[in-house]
């Protein structure tokens, strides 16, 4: 028997170790290679700067909202009725599919400030309907109360409450 | 009868690049079944209307502008002012839907003949890729105009990957390339639906291949055995696919001239506007079936999973059939399961079209007055007002659609193809054709 490379006990030999080794380190560089590929398609830094948005809260009456665009979506800014409020309060919390109070989805209770977005795919709810009285989503059917909680239909969550701050009691900045 | 060129100039490529002797192979000494129907030619019509998509869409690109601010314009410009842009628009928009017809038939013929079965299975996955593919670049294609259906469209569809739990967000906003579908969206769709047809002529490639290799299955479902039950593709069946392809484009035209918006939707025709979602959303028809599953499952994840995977069994189908036989001919059951299995993806279209919370059918009466889900009381007595009393929901329709779609293909093929008594195969295609015209035989092949 004539061996051109030593064995080792275990019957691997050098020129094994350097395929693999050489294996991973190619797998290594091909997909350090990719990665510029696959990320150019995240958003960009432009993109990524329009990130806030301010909003005049003087003039939006009781009961009526106005729609602001943050990020290129629209965010619900509601200036709620005090029936409103008291519904969106007495609500009990357990049985909520995405279980959160009313407090903690407003800074101030009067001012209802939401991302317009169903958490189902995406689409616009409309105000003021649907089986809670808040919003509806004709997509696929999704109803929210007048807190914007998920009440019945496909989306799993409650829509978005996204970070925002008084600015002084009539403008908020979004963002 | 091999290819021996006489001509010098074509003996001097031929020595080189053999191209001359395979396109000859594969028109004259490729044994053809001598038995193939109509239902084989959709194949050739799905290959002239990938060329036709990919010489409209490669003019229209030559005119439109794939920005958020003129996408629509562009599209406009081309309707009014390009010369022919009427034509080449109404022919590429009608002609991805003719597209998905020949192809929906074309599997259907596979799924009645048994032709996904062994040694046929990777020709059955490639066209399954080919169809894939195509629905992605139809999709990104009704993006382009930037309509409100286009719009929409992406926007539900690209958030069908937010279902994906942890990573789900960050792909939907790495597909955006933002915060929603907006311009950088719209440019990648472009540059895609530009790329992906010819993908789809890499993998046809490949499906032909495959084809050639194992053959044609034909309306029996028995192989070629000898020369007796084979002819040569060419003139036999370029003349046969010739006549089809005559018949079709006539079709084609009469959709293209006389009703060239009738496949599409309105609301494409008003500018794609982020805030503002239409009352009805719906994709293109072709979608349809896979939107009504979708839609059928109260959960997102759940609808967003059986809607992919209504597309992935089909590629367990080869193994899901435990029949050996081929042909839906010799199988009485499978027969008329494969008809009630058609209706049932007829309806599932159906109800992918219809309105999310709608009633298909529903009775009127006197109902308690419910507000936020409590009946409302007066004086002890429920509240009553008009309204419906018992209702069959859209939704219901489109879940037991959707149950009995699974069913036919996870659970009946497989217990069928067990059971079922199959009637007596012919010996060979040539003894099938000949049976017919003996009138004695004629009996039992009715
Ligand atoms: C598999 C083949 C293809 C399919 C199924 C397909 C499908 C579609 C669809 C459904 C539309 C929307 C039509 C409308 O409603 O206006 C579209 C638009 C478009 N496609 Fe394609 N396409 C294909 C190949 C191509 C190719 C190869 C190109 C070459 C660049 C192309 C370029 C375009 C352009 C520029 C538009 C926008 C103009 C318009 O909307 O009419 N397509 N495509
Ligand atoms: S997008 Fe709102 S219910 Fe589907």
């Amino acid at each position: 028997m004539t061996t051109t490379t030593p064995v080792e006990e275990d019957g691997v030999t050098r020129r094994d170790f350097l395929y693999v080794a050489a294996g991973g380190l190619s797998a290594v560089g091909a997909a350090a290679a990719i990665w510029p590929f696959i990320a150019q398609m995240n958003p960009s830094a432009d993109v990524l700067a329009l990130s806030t948005s301010e909003v005049d809260l003087d003039g939006i009456e009781i009961g009526s909202e106005i729609t602001a665009v943050w990020q290129g979506k629209p965010v619900f800014v509601r200036h709620r009725t005090e029936g409103e409020i008291k519904k969106a309060e007495d609500v009990v919390i357990a049985n909520l599919p995405d279980p959160q109070s009313d407090e903690e989805r407003v800074i101030k209770p009067q001012w209802l400030v939401m991302v317009g977005v169903c958490t189902h795919l995406g689409c616009i709810p409309l105000k003021e309907q649907g089986d809670y009285s808040g919003w509806f989503c004709p997509c696929h059917g999704s109803h929210y109360d007048t807190s914007g909680r998920i009440r019945k239909g496909p989306a799993p969550k409650n829509l978005v409450i996204p970070p925002y701050e008084f600015l002084d009691d009539n403008n908020i900045r979004i963002g | 009868m091999s290819f021996e060129p006489k001509n010098s100039a074509v003996k001097w490529v031929e020595e080189r690049l053999p191209i001359m002797g395979m396109l000859h192979h594969a028109l004259y000494e490729y044994p053809t079944p001598k038995n193939l129907s109509y239902w084989w030619t959709f194949g050739s019509l799905a290959g002239v209307m990938l060329v036709v998509q990919i010489v409209s869409g490669i003019v229209l690109a030559m005119h439109y502008t794939p920005h958020v601010d003129l996408a629509f314009e562009s599209v406009e410009h081309i309707m009014r002012d390009v010369n022919y842009g009427w034509l080449l628009r109404y022919m590429h928009a009608n002609g991805a839907s003719m597209f998905f017809i020949v192809v929906y038939l074309h599997m259907f013929r596979g799924l009645y003949y048994g032709s996904y079965k062994a040694p046929r299975e990777l020709l059955w996955w490639l066209g399954l890729i080919i169809f894939v593919l195509m629905m992605a670049t139809a999709f990104m294609g009704y993006v382009l105009p930037w309509g409100q259906m286009s719009f929409w469209g992406a926007t539900v569809i690209t958030n069908l990957f937010s279902a994906i739990p942890i990573v789900g967000e960050s792909i939907v906003s790495w597909l955006w390339g933002g915060f929603s579908v907006d311009n950088p969206t719209l440019n990648r769709f472009f540059s895609l639906h530009y790329l992906l047809p010819f993908v789809i002529v890499g993998i046809v490639i490949l499906h032909i291949w495959a084809l050639h290799t194992s053959g044609s299955n034909n309306p029996t479902g028995v192989e070629i055995k000898d020369k007796q039950d084979s002819i040569p593709f060419h003139p036999y069946y370029t003349v046969k696919d010739l006549f089809g392809l005559a018949i079709f484009l006539i079709i084609f035209s009469a959709f293209l001239f006389y009703a060239p918006n009738y496949m599409g939707h309105p609301d494409n025709y008003i500018p794609a506007n982020p805030l503002v979602t239409p009352a009805h959303i719906v994709p293109e028809w072709y979608f349809l079936p896979f939107y009504a599953i979708l839609r059928a499952v109260p959960d997102k994840l759940g609808g967003v999973l059986l809607m992919f995977g209504a597309i992935a069994v089909l590629f367990a189908l080869p193994w899901l059939d435990k029949s050996r036989i081929r042909s839906a001919r010799f199988r009485p059951i499978f027969k008329q399961l494969f008809w009630v299995f058609g209706a049932v993806c007829v309806g599932l279209t159906y109800m992918g079209g219809q309105s999310a919370d709608g009633n298909i059918a529903e009775i009127h009466g006197m109902v308690p007055v419910m507000i936020d889900g409590i009946a409302q009381m007066k004086d002890g007595v429920p509240l009553m007002e008009e309204g419906v009393t018992f209702a069959v929901t859209n939704v219901l329709v489109a879940r037991i659609l959707t149950v009995y779609y699974f069913l036919h293909l996870l659970v009946l093929l497989p217990v069928i193809g067990l059971f079922e008594k199959p009637r007596p195969l012919p010996a060979s295609i040539s003894e099938d054709v000949l049976s017919k015209t003996s009138p004695v035989k004629e009996a039992d092949n009715a």
